[in-house]
């Protein structure tokens, strides 16, 4: 048995899982915010990805400026993406609503495909050294600014939520939307900035992605991929998010360890996730994190 | 002649409603013509039977009606002399009234400091840590409760959305059965909080209750709502004293016995506005 290999893939999946946890908490975000069933967040992904591509390499910015202009563009793009669309369903069936989000990822993924095209394509050389040695590991300097960039979003989370105002009145609002509005919180404000925020993250983490492994048309993928994970968490958990993004990540690499050395069975890598979606949803429908409502003692 | 302009000043409304229909769905009548007045600084209650209208009436004036497909079809709501039934909750609390909904509605997966944070969302000074501190005065108990707001007794949970309420800085606070589900003696204990808030920070109050009995005790006026009417109204001693409202609301009466056949309910007697 291949240890080392085993340790490296281990690795890997804890780097992209940190990066699963990061897109399933933008997921969590906008369900628990505004009960939404996001499927067109894999599209944020691909749009942030590609917008930052077209500004570095058809204006020639540096990286981090483009990078971070397009992290603007996708605010106001998740923000302008309710206003428009989603606004208009509050109060309707939630079917409906899911309808709408499926209707938005079809069309976003033609949209970029008809504008940037069907091949794969690569970002300008971000760092002059590809990888660094950690402790006879290799790691690549991209993959290390990518879990420095999701912890950092974990953090960033965390503070937002716990101590920011705005934070807070997001959290008032998914708990009960009247009593939000009777404190005097715009309900429609926080729907705005939810989806602003899980449009900028999930953009941050497409563009990482990108880093490494190319901007194509399957990074939307990480949205479906996302369900596993946040499933596995409980799905109005943010930290079962980041839990569950984490263990698939891991396992996804292990799985594919296992199945190229002794099973053989193919394209474990993408078909294991759904495995442990099956298994959660039979033995633990609300996940390991997810909260059914408290009863009072 | 100051002297008298500032008691007029004293006893002009802060709130007035005047002659409100309310109507739910576009097809439910809940409010049929109700004329309120609140001067300022001072608690006023609205007493009656379930379904009455008093929810209704308070959410009227918070703007909580929206929320649930309600409409104020005739008549207006003005605060400081502003027209405010038109406005969105978000705004009356802007304004600087502040409803505290029936059944307390405290968020209960955040512990009680984020519950009162929540309450001073509309505030933009750093004075929040300070009144965190206030609040804690009025209510000591809520002090040493460091979990989750879902595991309150009952008690406590009244105390933290009448808490919750304060950190607003409000001019007015509307509370919807603050006495629901608690024992007798939380009751009064909640009731002295209560007149205790109103006369050291001159927060007028809107106290919508069943249990007439203290909530007369507390205030200085009330009104009495049937049907989506107001029947009665007058000051604490003459409600205290009204035979009717005796015999209705704090039980007892005459000291005979009354039988319902000389009954003779209150509704007949006409009152315009």
């Amino acid at each position: 048995m291949n240890f080392e290999l085993l340790l490296q893939l281990i690795i890997n999946g804890l780097i992209v899982g940190l990066l699963y946890g990061v897109v399933g908490m933008c997921f969590v975000l906008v369900y628990k915010s505004t009960q939404i069933v996001n499927f067109a967040q894999g599209e944020f992904l691909l749009v942030g990805a590609w917008v930052c591509w077209a500004l570095l390499i058809y204006l020639e910015l540096p990286f981090f400026v483009g990078f971070l202009l397009s992290l603007a563009f996708m605010a106001v793009f998740g923000v302008m993406l309710q206003m428009i669309v989603l606004r208009p369903m509050i109060g309707e069936p939630i079917i409906s609503v899911i309808m709408v989000t499926i209707g938005l990822s079809i069309f976003f993924q033609s949209l970029v495909k008809w504008i940037f095209g069907v091949s794969p394509q690569s970002y300008p050389q971000v760092f002059d050294t590809q990888s660094i040695s950690i402790f006879g590991l290799n790691i690549e300097l991209a993959y290390l600014m990518s879990t420095v960039i999701a912890l950092i979003i974990m953090i960033g989370f965390y503070f937002f939520f716990k101590h920011s105002k705005h934070g807070l009145a997001m959290r008032a609002t998914a708990f009960d939307q009247q009593v939000a509005q009777s404190l005097g919180i715009s309900v429609k404000q926080v729907f705005a900035m939810s989806w602003g925020i899980a449009a900028t993250v999930s953009a941050t983490a497409g563009v990482v992605i990108g880093m490494v492994n190319g901007v194509s048309n399957s990074l939307s993928a990480i949205g479906i991929k996302v369900f596993p994970a946040v499933i596995l968490g409980g799905l109005d958990s943010i930290v079962g998010a980041i839990v569950g993004g984490i263990t698939i990540g891991i396992l996804e690499n292990v799985a594919e360890f296992f199945d190229s050395q002794y099973l053989h069975i193919g394209n474990m890598y993408d078909i294991a996730p759904f495995y442990v979606l099956l298994i959660i949803l039979w033995f633990k429908p609300y996940g390991f994190f997810g909260t059914r409502d408290i009863e009072r003692i | 002649m100051a002297e008298a302009a500032a008691k007029l000043e004293e006893l002009s409304p802060v709130l007035s409603i005047n002659n409100i229909e309310v109507v739910y769905d576009e097809v439910i009548q809940v409010l049929r013509g109700v004329s309120i007045d609140v001067p300022q600084g001072q608690i006023v209650t609205l007493l009656g039977p379930n379904g009455a209208g008093k929810s209704t009436t308070l959410k009227a004036i918070s703007g909580l009606l929206k929320t649930e497909n309600g409409e104020v079809t005739k008549g207006d709501i003005s605060f400081m002399g502003q027209r405010i039934d038109s406005k969105s909750a978000e705004d009356v609390v802007r304004d600087g009234i502040f409803q505290v909904m029936e059944g307390r509605r405290i968020i209960e997966d955040m512990t009680v400091i984020e519950n009162l944070k929540l309450g001073a969302y509309t505030r933009s000074d750093n004075e929040i840590n300070q009144d965190i501190e206030m609040v804690f005065q009025y209510f000591p108990r809520l002090k040493e409760r460091t979990g989750l707001a879902g595991y309150l007794s009952g008690g406590e949970q009244q105390m933290l959305a009448i808490g919750r309420a304060m950190m607003a800085r409000p001019k007015m606070i509307c509370l919807d059965e603050p006495s629901m589900g608690l024992s007798p003696l939380l009751v009064k204990e909640v009731f002295g909080i209560i007149e205790k808030i109103n006369k050291e920070q001159g927060i007028t109050m809107l106290l919508v209750e069943q249990n007439a009995n203290y909530a007369l005790k507390a205030a200085d006026y009330g009104y009495i709502m049937e049907g989506g009417k107001i029947v009665l109204d007058g000051t604490k001693e003459q409600l205290l004293n009204n035979e009717d409202v005796k015999e209705f609301y704090l039980g007892g009466g005459n000291e005979t016995r009354k039988s319902f056949k000389n009954l003779k309910s209150y509704k007949r007697r006409k009152r315009w506005l």
